[in-house]
């Protein structure tokens, strides 16, 4: 069952609030964060060699983070996106940081047990 | 109508009548533009549910590591840096190939989407190769988790050749909640890619059909987030699964 | 507005109303077309027939466990076949009815309308959403068919892990499955509110049963998640001995209990929240007003599900959690009651000098503000350190989840199908029967569960099926009340599958309620609409309503 093409008289522009424009990354950018990638790639591993005591971790996580951001903006197009996209990934990341810290406030703070 | 307002206005109701009206597009949907909007969106959606399915293991993670640190430090120097290292350069060049093919796709370039998806498969398939080596290892040392497992090699490291700091008995047992999340994270991962790749053979013959070379971009588009979530996961495993502390005789 | 030809522009009133010829129902014909199907209104009776179904296994359950409580001795079963009765009863209603109850039903039919959309954003995501629960309630069958599953529904470890050599992991499956339905319906409401409504209508226009909907299904999209790898977990430490959760092993018992209910908390949430849609919607309509501060009950939705995922740990306050996170925790669910007492004040404000009518959906709306607050009220005290430590485990928590979630829940449920039945079949039930089964429901719910209060704090255990002596006057009044509360449900079931063939024709708006599924025919076309509408007033606007029959030519030529 085929409906006729709907005249859209949308004053308050809800079916399309943010009129997110339709950017296509070009391959001279997706070139560019592959070389970054692999570039923090082997600093990390070259960071593991050097003993930097409890910075090593920090490092590691640092250098994933950034990775894991320019592959969410540039790979995954969210640069480019309406902000209910960008709001989204942040929710995301948000409640996994909850689901980190909150659990973690028990364990660190037990009087007992192994931390 | 006044100037000043009608010219916005007009240049909105243009934009907003070049609709493109595809064969799969569906009845529900106003436009495309939503139709496709929407499909990101969904598929965002689920992204943030695996984002919460991994991060279970990674809070398991994250608490294990610090009780018994000794340990795993004794039981990640077992893995191989540069395999690992190789991997996570594999995984980002499939992650490359795959942004390509989207922009194949969004340029109609059928030819260089099907290219740049094979190329995505073969180095998927060339991730999971090597972690098929890397498994099939750990199941030679007995490092599998569960009734086979053998913690001998972390009591007197020195007999095996290995420079590490010796553990108690009870203490190398936990090099058995190590090799467990090394199982359970990139297996769970690899799965995902196992997935990936059922997904991207049939988006292949898809492709090769013509079917996404003639603006109907949305399959490709979301499975590349599917398939860079993928890849992300396993930019924070390499870390912290093989360079938790690759001098622990120094500390 | 007048039309050139002689045509009758608006359907007419309930007294003169017929079937409509076309509709939903009679659009396509055969199994495959409603198996296939992917118009939302199908859906949402496919899993009505399905939840009930569910709901009343569930039910022998409950059943089997008050029998067997009528005396102190363990007469009737094994200990084993009764931790088996309330594992079965407590997963079934939580995971097989409670959360799916009124998104799945209710929702899916009535999102899209409210919002003027012709179907939700993913209609065949839909269709496989139902066919993950079946596939779920199947697994669950099974299960219960090899001999069923002892642990609780709370599967706590290490008794589920290491203890037990009953059904767990095709349990586990199950529930896994389910999950990934619940997933797919938040997943799918919360991409049709944000992208699918119709021109003008901004996010205050909405419905408050569609703020509702979208705050529940923010928690099952992020929620569920959690449950499912916990899931995992315990299938792979009953499998390989792995030592996640073993103590022996190095591993923490707590692990899972923190895991398990950083999606078990919000899944209250889930469950009542969509209760609380039905709720405002049936009181504004009832007192012919609308909702008093639709500002605050659309925020406080969203409050509830934000607080919800940060106070899981009250769950666990005596398992050997730190005194310092506990302290925390009950300090955040002590705020996390707010909202929901906001909404509350809120619909007694609008019953406020409205102009209310006692219609059976009403009776039970009534009945729901009376024991949600209680059973809400025993929620705080439980939050409480020092109270908890009295009355967790005991008939006290018992209580206090069934008065939320059956004098709660499912009296909302029961108020929203009896509220929009109208809409979705074209019949109306008989009200004075109706009327009769809400008043038996609601006295047989207190009879059961008011005295499980007092066996609470005078001490009985939960999941005991053996009690001292002193304990059965008690149960044996909870035991009657819940011969009567199984009454009540049962009419519904026979007096609503009546009313399919017999009952009155009740055209568009029999309650005349504003919201745009009202201002279409009963049962609705599969297209819901025959041109998308256009949203020119707020939300709850009877004087609209008014207006608008007021000026509606009814004939012309």
């Amino acid at each position: 069952m085929t409906q006729p093409e709907q005249h859209l008289h949308d004053p308050a522009n809800v079916t399309n609030p943010e009129h997110a424009s339709h950017h296509i990354v070009t391959p001279r950018v997706y070139a560019a964060v592959f070389a970054t990638l692999l570039a923090c790639t082997a600093l990390t591993v070259f960071a593991a060699d050097i003993n930097l005591g409890v910075f090593n971790p920090i490092i590691a996580l640092a250098i994933a983070c950034f990775k894991g951001v320019i592959v969410i903006l540039f790979f995954m197009h969210v640069k480019y996106q309406s902000r209910l996209i960008k709001v989204t990934v942040g929710a995301g990341f948000f409640m996994f940081l909850v689901l980190v810290t909150m659990t973690l406030s028990d364990y660190i703070s037990r009087a007992w047990g192994l931390w | 109508m006044d100037s000043a307002i009608a010219n916005p206005q007009a240049e909105h109701d243009t934009a907003e009548h070049e609709h493109v009206v595809l064969p799969q597009h569906r009845h529900h949907f106003a436009t495309q533009e939503q139709q496709r909007e929407a499909g990101s969106f969904g598929m965002w959606l689920f992204l943030l549910t695996e984002i919460m399915f991994f991060g279970g293991l990674f809070f398991a993670y994250l608490l294990y590591r610090n009780w018994y640190y000794d340990a795993f430090v004794t039981a990640s120097n077992q893995l191989s840096v540069p395999l690992g290292a190789a991997n996570t350069a594999i995984l980002i060049t499939s992650g490359f190939f795959m942004a390509l093919a989207v922009w194949a796709a969004e340029v109609r370039k059928k030819a260089l989407l099907v290219v740049f998806l094979i190329f995505t498969i073969v180095f998927g398939l060339a991730f999971l190769g090597i972690k098929a080596d890397e498994y099939h290892e750990k199941w030679e040392k007995h490092h599998i988790p569960g009734a086979s497992f053998d913690a001998s090699e972390f009591i007197n490291p020195a007999a095996f050749g290995l420079q590490e700091k010796p553990l108690a008995p009870d203490a190398a047992q936990k090099t058995q909640m190590f090799f467990f999340l090394y199982f359970a994270m990139t297996g769970m991962h690899a799965l995902h890619m196992v997935i990936g790749i059922g997904l991207l053979f049939w988006l292949l013959a898809r492709a090769q059909r013509g079917d996404f070379s003639a603006g109907y971009v949305a399959p490709i588009e979301n499975f590349g987030l599917y398939w860079h979530f993928v890849d992300i996961v396993w930019i924070f495993l390499f870390p912290l699964l093989y360079l938790i502390n690759r001098h622990p005789l120094a500390h | 507005m007048s039309a050139p030809n002689p045509t009758i522009l608006n359907l007419p009133d309930q007294r003169t109303a017929t079937m409509p010829h076309r509709n939903f129902i009679n659009a396509e014909h055969g199994l495959l077309s409603w198996l296939l199907t992917g118009d939302h209104k199908r859906i949402a009776i496919l899993y009505l027939i399905s939840i009930t179904f569910f709901f009343f296994i569930g039910g022998a359950f409950a059943g089997l466990i008050r029998l067997e409580l009528l005396t102190p001795q363990p007469d009737l079963v094994s200990s084993d076949t009764y931790n088996k009765l309330f594992t079965m009863h407590g997963i079934i209603m939580v995971f097989l009815f409670l959360v799916p109850s009124v998104p799945a039903t209710l929702g899916n039919f009535f999102i899209p309308m409210m919002i003027g959309a012709r179907d939700l954003a993913f209609p065949k995501i839909n269709l496989l959403s139902w066919y993950l629960y079946m596939a779920a309630g199947i697994m669950m069958l099974t299960a219960m068919a090899q001999g069923g599953v002892d642990t609780g529904w709370t599967f706590t470890t290490p008794l589920s892990t290491h203890y037990l050599n009953t059904h767990v992991i095709t349990t586990a499956c199950a529930v896994f499955i389910a999950g990934f339905s619940s997933i797919f319906t938040g997943l799918n409401f919360i991409v049709t509110i944000h992208r699918m409504r119709c021109p003008g209508m901004t996010w205050f226009r909405l419905p408050l049963f569609v703020w509702a909907h979208y705050a529940a299904s923010i928690l099952m999209v992020l929620g569920t998640p959690v449950l499912a790898i916990t899931l995992v977990l315990v299938g792979l430490e009953r499998i390989f001995g792995i030592g996640v959760f073993d103590p022996t092993k190095g591993g923490d018992p707590l692990l899972f209990q923190h895991l398990f209910w950083f999606y078990s908390h919000p899944a209250v949430y889930i469950m009542i929240l969509p209760g609380m849609a039905v709720i405002s919607e049936v009181v504004s309509t009832f007192a012919r007003k609308r909702v008093f501060g639709y500002t605050a009950v659309a925020f406080s939705s969203v409050a509830i599900a934000l607080f919800g995922f940060f106070v899981w740990e009250h769950h666990m306050f005596i398992m050997g959690i730190s005194n310092y996170s506990a302290l925390i925790f009950s300090l955040l669910t002590m705020l996390v009651a707010v909202p929901s007492a906001i909404k509350i004040f809120n619909w007694c404000f609008t019953l406020q000098q409205g102009s209310i009518t006692f219609e059976t959906p009403m009776l039970y709306a009534f009945g729901f503000m009376g024991l949600f607050t209680i059973g809400g009220l025993t929620g705080v005290f439980l939050g409480s350190l020092g109270m908890d430590i009295q009355l967790t485990e005991t008939y006290f928590i018992v209580a206090h989840f069934h008065f939320v979630m059956v004098g709660g829940m499912l009296m909302a449920f029961l108020s929203g199908v009896h509220f929009w039945w109208p809409k979705m079949t074209g019949r109306m039930y008989p009200e004075s029967l109706s009327k009769l089964a809400a008043v038996v429901t609601f006295i047989g719910f207190i009879l059961t569960f008011m005295p499980q209060f007092v066996l609470g704090y005078l001490g009985m255990p939960r999941r005991y099926h053996a009690y001292p002596p002193e304990f059965q006057v008690l149960n044996v009044l909870s035991t009657a009340g819940a011969t009567i509360l199984g009454i009540g449900y049962l009419l519904p079931m026979l007096y609503l599958a009546w009313s399919l063939k017999y009952g009155a024709i009740a055209g568009n708006n029999p309650w005349q309620a504003t919201g745009l599924e009202w201002q279409t025919q009963s049962p609705p076309l599969t297209e819901n609409f025959i041109e998308i509408p256009i949203m020119d007033h707020e939300a709850y606007d009877y004087d609209w309503l008014e207006h608008k029959t007021a000026d509606e030519v009814t004939h012309v030529g």
